[in-house]
């Protein structure tokens, strides 16, 4: 259990010192969602009705970006051996550098969605309901992802093979976390949405660690 | 079970073995297809409201059972070949994937042919084809897998993952139409209560269903069997460099 928290604890040292990485990804989501007023024009309506999609999707593109950091640099410069020679059981060690990444990558996105939510004229409703889909759904991206860079980690393009093996896995999440805030807007009740999220949270917190854990043993083989 | 799978998975053994089967799952898909098509195209009464545009679901549907069952097929082939290192259930899942996608482009591609006269439209984002459009991603994400490692015992593995962690999509593509259920129709073959269509055109369909799964053994078997003479190739290619 030490082993577990020391390395979450390494990983957000490693990222909080490297702090441009976070705000990157930040940079990133806040410019993918300024470009849809700009594409579809600035009617309000138009707006206020593809905000919850264009905020999922552009939580999407901007998890699976940061992908990549789950693994690579701990592989490249051979910490990643070490890491696995040590006391913490494979699945474990995914099951902390998930949470690290979630801790950095993804929890950021969430805090600034609800300002990004009223920018594109979400009913209040709307932006509470996107705080606590994303809350409850964004753990499968980081999850499903590991699996993603575990099975990349290393290749010469890996990046857009990642996003054709992870994005297909990610679309559930986007369908339900969608639906929830379109129920939220409809004054419709929410909680079957969240439940299904937080549902496919918890299969993915089974699945994934397993998964990327063979995927990584494989890789290091 | 585990000592007979072993046995199979011999690959000269296999080779006899599917060597055997060939002959006879490809007459078996001649007659079955023609005896479909036939019985499809010409047998079966046109529907009262869509006219002769209901022939095209004797492609279509058959079409998309197959494009499931490839995938369910590969999971299972991965699995085998994760948990007991069989050689032969890996290539089979390799060799599956590019058919499995053919079968999800088919019926895609029928399925927007018969939508156009029927929906009037090309393509709509209804769960089914969108399901089954993630689905021909998932293959295709599957094959690029395999083709990015230069060592085939690794891509075999990772692909295997994949396949496994990806299956899980599955059951979803197969429950969306009663989750959602918007404007594609509901599932009219296997429902609780019997089939539901009546058996002039539902016999076609099967006869079809059966021509394609006969038609997949044979491709699979041609396949599996390249892939076997192709890394015995690449065995054989290496140690002759080595006796140099």
């Amino acid at each position: 259990m030490k082993a577990f928290f020391s390395l979450i604890a390494r990983d957000l040292k490693l990222a909080a010192r490297q702090g441009s990485a976070v705000a990157l990804s930040l940079c990133f989501f806040v410019i993918v969602i300024v470009l849809f007023p700009l594409g579809v024009g600035p009617e309000m309506t138009v707006l206020a009705r593809i905000a919850p999609g264009v905020l999922w999707v552009a939580a999407l593109l901007a998890c699976l970006l940061t992908l990549d950091r789950i693994f690579q640099a701990d592989y490249e410069d051979g910490s990643l051996d070490q890491l696995v020679i040590g006391p913490l059981p494979l699945s474990f060690l995914v099951l902390a550098k998930v949470i690290a990444h979630w801790l950095t990558s993804v929890l950021p996105l969430i805090i600034i969605a609800p300002v990004l939510a009223l920018s594109l004229n979400l009913a209040s409703d709307g932006v509470i309901a996107v705080t606590f889909a994303l809350l409850i759904g964004s753990p499968t991206l980081s999850l499903i992802g590991a699996v993603g860079a575990a099975l990349t980690m290393g290749m010469r393009r890996g990046g857009v093979l990642l996003s054709l093996l992870v994005l297909p896995l990610y679309i559930p999440v986007l369908i339900f976390g969608v639906a929830a805030v379109e129920a939220a807007v409809a004054m419709l009740p929410m909680a079957p949405h969240l439940l299904l999220l937080g549902g496919m949270s918890l299969g993915a917190l089974v699945v994934g660690p397993l998964a990327a854990g063979a995927a990584l043993r494989l890789a290091l083989e | 079970m585990a000592i007979d799978l072993h046995k199979y998975a011999n690959p000269r053994r296999f080779l006899a073995i599917t060597s055997a089967i060939y002959p006879w799952s490809l007459a078996l898909t001649v007659i079955l297809l023609a005896a479909g098509l036939y019985t499809g195209l010409f047998v079966a009464p046109p529907d009262y409201q869509q006219g002769e545009t209901v022939r095209i679901m004797f492609v279509h549907v058959p079409a998309a059972w197959m494009g499931l069952m490839i995938y369910t097929f590969m999971a299972v082939a991965s699995a085998v070949g994760l948990i007991w290192k069989h050689p032969v259930a890996d290539l089979s899942a390799k060799a599956a994937a590019p058919i499995g996608a053919c079968f999800t482009f088919l019926s895609l591609v029928t399925g927007s042919l018969w939508g156009e006269p029927m929906w009037g439209t090309w393509w709509v984002w209804d769960a089914r084809l969108t399901s089954m459009l993630i689905l021909l991603f998932l293959y295709l994400g599957y094959i690029a897998l395999w083709q990015s490692f230069d060592d085939p015992s690794k891509a075999s593995k990772a692909a295997a993952i994949l396949a496994l962690v990806g299956v899980i999509n599955v059951p979803i593509i197969k429950f969306s139409v009663d989750w959602w259920n918007t404007l594609h129709q509901p599932a009219s073959v296997a429902t609780m209560s019997g089939p539901k269509i009546y058996s002039s055109i539902l016999t076609p369909l099967l006869i079809m269903g059966l021509a394609y799964t006969a038609f997949f053994v044979t491709l699979l078997i041609i396949r599996v069997r390249a892939e076997i003479l192709a890394r015995r190739l690449r065995i054989l290619q290496l140690s002759e460099l080595q006796e140099r």
